[in-house]
């Protein structure tokens, strides 16, 4: 009896355990995530997927996957090699994906994949601590160019990845010589770099805006530059580089890919389901919650976009000393 | 006063009967969750954000439901730790090392009865900092620097020679494998691959749940393996099904002092669970071990990281809600799904949603007590799987650990890496070689070296960063302190030993 009773226990567990594996049939639609649950690629897939859902736009649900690893290289290169003709796949990228490929760190090149919609855009901005003498964007420039290594810089990614990239381009225009010499420290996110700015570990920040918003709002940061090409209807107040001469724009943009055998047809279907989703109002609300700016570009637009940004940041990485 | 208000409007909050029905549902899924094998905290709360959405339920429910299944989790977790020596999650490895011998002896029920109350102790205490203290000791924790960080680390890792093992130089081998497992991956500042054999599985680092999972629980289906061959295996005799009180009352000062640790680690965002316990097991066995009975089933080995662990995860919330910072894996998750709620965790959203933070302050008190009677009647019905004969047991602890460890990244590889761990598990017990150091080194070496690297790029390669903080002086005249003690008591003990020795002879 005791036996019995454990036995339906352990069952129990092993039934609750292959639930969290969210097996469903093969047909369903699949979103991969290629990270850990809880960052930007992350949010992609589950308010894509809910969307899709609620919007009717996709058969019953979608399945959502983490596939963490090489900042999305292991999910890329299990689809090349194993998926690169399932119509139901999509992948979550990003800004960062397209960094990482430009400096050749993924297993194969752009073109392994088809690119479907980019549906909404994190701004970069450069921040400092409300206390600091830095007060503008021209201040900033001024003391990078005396001295590259006065101020010590942080954001969410390593050296060469983008919220580096985005600071060195401002600093780049603003004529700073030896761009090597600024002195860039990692942290695992924005707040955290954040964080230890008001801790007076560091002096500036440059990382997308959506993640420290609740800073800029408490007063606590000093914001000196959002690199779009608009204010951002949300912090109007926020001067862009551009209205300040620095001729930058850094946007961190959220879209989608999916196999590179995928059919033309298919593919046309993903691109005018997701552009529907995009023009929801539930889309809208859940980009501009969650600090994004909304943006649309799908389908042939997009597969250029992406080629010619990938060309951009390659250009840049060389120009920086990231690669050779 | 105005904060006794406000708990008492969140109590309100937390009251209605949605609120409470997802909270005990919350409770149980995840002392489920926690005690299986691979699954821990991360998975259970992402797995369950779909369902807050398909349900449509707002902020304060799904925050309550997802809070309970974390708490559950960090309850759970223990429970495997004991009965099986195999953690549930990873800040549950320290409660191997003395529960786990207490359940050999017997003594199942009252470790069970110990590491529950202990998870509530420390789980209630620091419900009580996050409602007083918790725009307070953000405001502090911000002081403490990448430098300061890495002094805490080696603070830690000079206390681990006396964690575990009858040979402290075995131990300390077993943290530099873990330590040297931990460079593997992507390195954090360059991105430049690191023994990672051009996989791009290993980019990102060995997943320390993956190799907690094959040391213990698949090296443990091999040492069974080897016994059964030789000779039958026998049943661990259960003592008491029901735990004795008495045991429990006098483990209390070592769950509050395993509390206070935990907290303080908690709340610092780079710090974290597995921290909190670990530095709770040490500081409680400088303390109390007089007889050298920690690590042969001391009921204050259970309480002390039980108490830590608990307290650190509650402690973790604070840095979560009033800076947005995530402190581990879990609360990144509910960061994210507070952010998809429209909720802009920082520093505003005390004054902003007053609402959702209290009510999800007032929420965990009553989880703690959900768990608290949810967990000693099932005492009973756990030490009964310990007359399980293993043969059936386990197999099934076989197959939920293939299938937990494949659910976290639904990738083969890692099931490969398990398996290799497993063997490495294996043999390095056949040398009597603790693993908990190696899972200490491998978990808490990439936040160290992180920290090193990062005050290295502040300080543009000058070394004299590391001791120019108050904090970071502080932290290393304890690490000496800890060091000296442990000689003296070791000198102390050898002539002890030796006298004693003398007079027999």
């Amino acid at each position: 009896m005791i036996f019995r009773k454990l036995t339906t226990a352990k069952l129990a567990a092993v039934t609750a355990a292959a639930v969290t594996m969210t097996a469903a049939p093969a047909t369903a639609n699949e979103c991969i995530a290629p990270s850990n649950p809880g960052g930007g690629w992350d949010f992609t897939c589950r308010t894509i997927g809910r969307i899709l859902t609620e919007l009717d736009l996709v058969d019953g649900n979608v399945q959502i996957t983490n596939m963490p690893g090489g900042v999305g290289a292991v999910t890329f290169a299990m689809v090349a090699a194993e998926r690169s003709d399932d119509a139901d796949l999509i992948v979550a990228t990003s800004t960062v994906g397209i960094t990482q490929i430009a400096q050749g760190r993924y297993p194969a090149p752009l073109d392994t994949m088809r690119y479907l919609a980019m549906l909404g855009a994190d701004v970069g901005v450069i921040a400092v601590d409300d206390e600091s003498p830095i007060e503008s964007l021209a201040d900033l420039n001024e003391a990078m160019a005396a001295d590259p290594t006065a101020l010590v810089t942080a954001g969410s990614s390593g050296a060469g990845g983008w919220d580096h990239i985005r600071l060195l381009m401002v600093a780049d225009e603003a004529g700073v010589e030896d761009l090597s010499a600024i002195r860039w420290v990692q942290f695992d996110g924005g707040t955290d770099a954040v964080t230890q700015m008001m801790g007076g570990q560091i002096d500036v920040v440059s990382t997308d805006l959506g993640e420290i918003a609740g800073f800029v709002e408490s007063g606590d940061i000093r914001v000196l530059a959002a690199l779009s090409d608009e204010p951002i209807p949300a912090f109007p107040d926020i001067p862009t580089a551009i209205s300040q001469g620095v001729d930058v724009t850094g946007y961190n943009w959220r879209g989608l890919y999916t196999g590179g055998d995928v059919s033309d047809e298919e593919y046309a279907s993903w691109v005018d389901r997701l552009e529907t989703l995009y023009n929801s109002d539930e889309w809208q609300e859940a980009a501009t919650a969650s600090g994004l700016v909304p943006i649309w570009r799908g389908g042939a637009e997009f597969e250029a976009f992406v080629r010619e940004q990938a060309d951009v940041m390659e250009q840049i990485s060389r120009d920086i000393g990231v690669i050779e | 006063m105005e904060i006794l208000s406000l708990l008492g409007q969140g109590f309100v909050v937390a009251s209605t009967p949605l609120n409470i029905a997802l909270l005990l549902m919350g409770c149980f899924i995840g002392t489920l969750l926690g005690a299986l094998p691979g699954l821990g905290p991360v998975n259970g709360v992402a797995v369950l954000i779909p369902l807050t959405f398909t349900f449509g339920f707002d902020a304060t429910s799904s925050m309550i439901l997802l809070c309970a299944v974390y708490f559950g989790c960090m309850y759970g977790g223990r429970i495997s730790s004991i009965l099986l020596n195999i953690p549930g999650d990873e800040p549950a490895i320290m409660t191997t090392l003395d529960g786990y011998p207490m359940a050999v002896q017997g003594q199942a029920a009252n470790a069970l009865a110990i590491s529950g109350v202990a998870s509530f102790v420390g789980a209630t205490i620091a419900v009580i900092g996050l409602s007083l203290f918790a725009p307070i000791l953000a405001r502090a924790a911000i002081h403490f620097g990448p430098a300061d960080y890495f002094a805490l680390y080696i603070l830690a890792f000079a206390t681990i020679g006396g964690i575990a093992g009858v040979d402290p130089r075995k131990t300390l081998l077993s943290a530099l494998i873990g330590l040297m497992l931990a460079t593997v991956g992507l390195d954090p500042i360059s991105g430049v691959p690191r023994y990672t054999f051009d996989s791009f599985h290993l980019y990102d680092g060995i997943e320390p749940i993956v190799a907690l999972v094959g040391l213990f629980a698949i090296s443990e289906i091999l040492m069974l393996l080897e016994k059964t061959f030789k000779d039958r295996p026998k049943a661990i005799p259960v003592g008491s099904w029901l735990p004795q009180w008495g045991a429990i009352w006098r483990t209390r000062w070592a769950m509050l002092r395993g509390s206070g640790v935990g907290f303080v680690a908690g709340v610092l965002p780079g710090a974290g669970a597995s921290l909190g316990s670990f530095m709770a097991y040490v500081a409680e066995k400088q303390t109390s071990n007089k007889k050298g009975t920690f690590g042969k089933g001391d009921p204050r080995g259970v309480a002390a990281p039980e108490a830590g662990n608990n307290a650190a995860s509650g402690g973790a919330l604070i840095p979560m809600l009033s800076l947005g910072v995530p402190g581990s894996g879990t609360t990144a998750v509910l960061l994210a799904m507070l952010i998809s709620l429209n909720v802009q965790p920082g520093p505003l959203l005390f004054e902003r949603q007053p609402d959702l933070v209290w009510g999800l302050v007032a929420s965990l008190y009553m989880a703690n007590v959900a768990l608290l009677i949810l967990n000693l009647p099932m005492i009973g019905i756990f030490t009964r799987l310990m007359m399980t004969p293993t043969w059936a047991l386990m197999p099934i602890v076989a197959a939920v650990t293939f299938v937990g460890v494949y659910g976290i990244s639904n990738s083969v590889f890692d099931l490969e890496m398990m398996v290799f761990f497993g063997v490495i598990g294996y043999l390095l017990r056949k040398f009597d070689v603790s693993l908990v150091p190696l899972v200490l080194g491998l978990l808490l070496g990439g936040d160290m070296e992180r920290n090193l690297r990062r005050a290295m790029s502040i300080s543009d390669g000058d070394w004299s960063i590391l001791v120019a903080s108050p904090i970071s002086i502080g932290l290393y005249i304890l690490t000496v302190f800890f060091l000296a003690l442990s000689v003296w008591l070791a000198v102390r003990d050898h002539r002890q030993t030796k006298s004693e020795r003398l007079t027999e002879g």
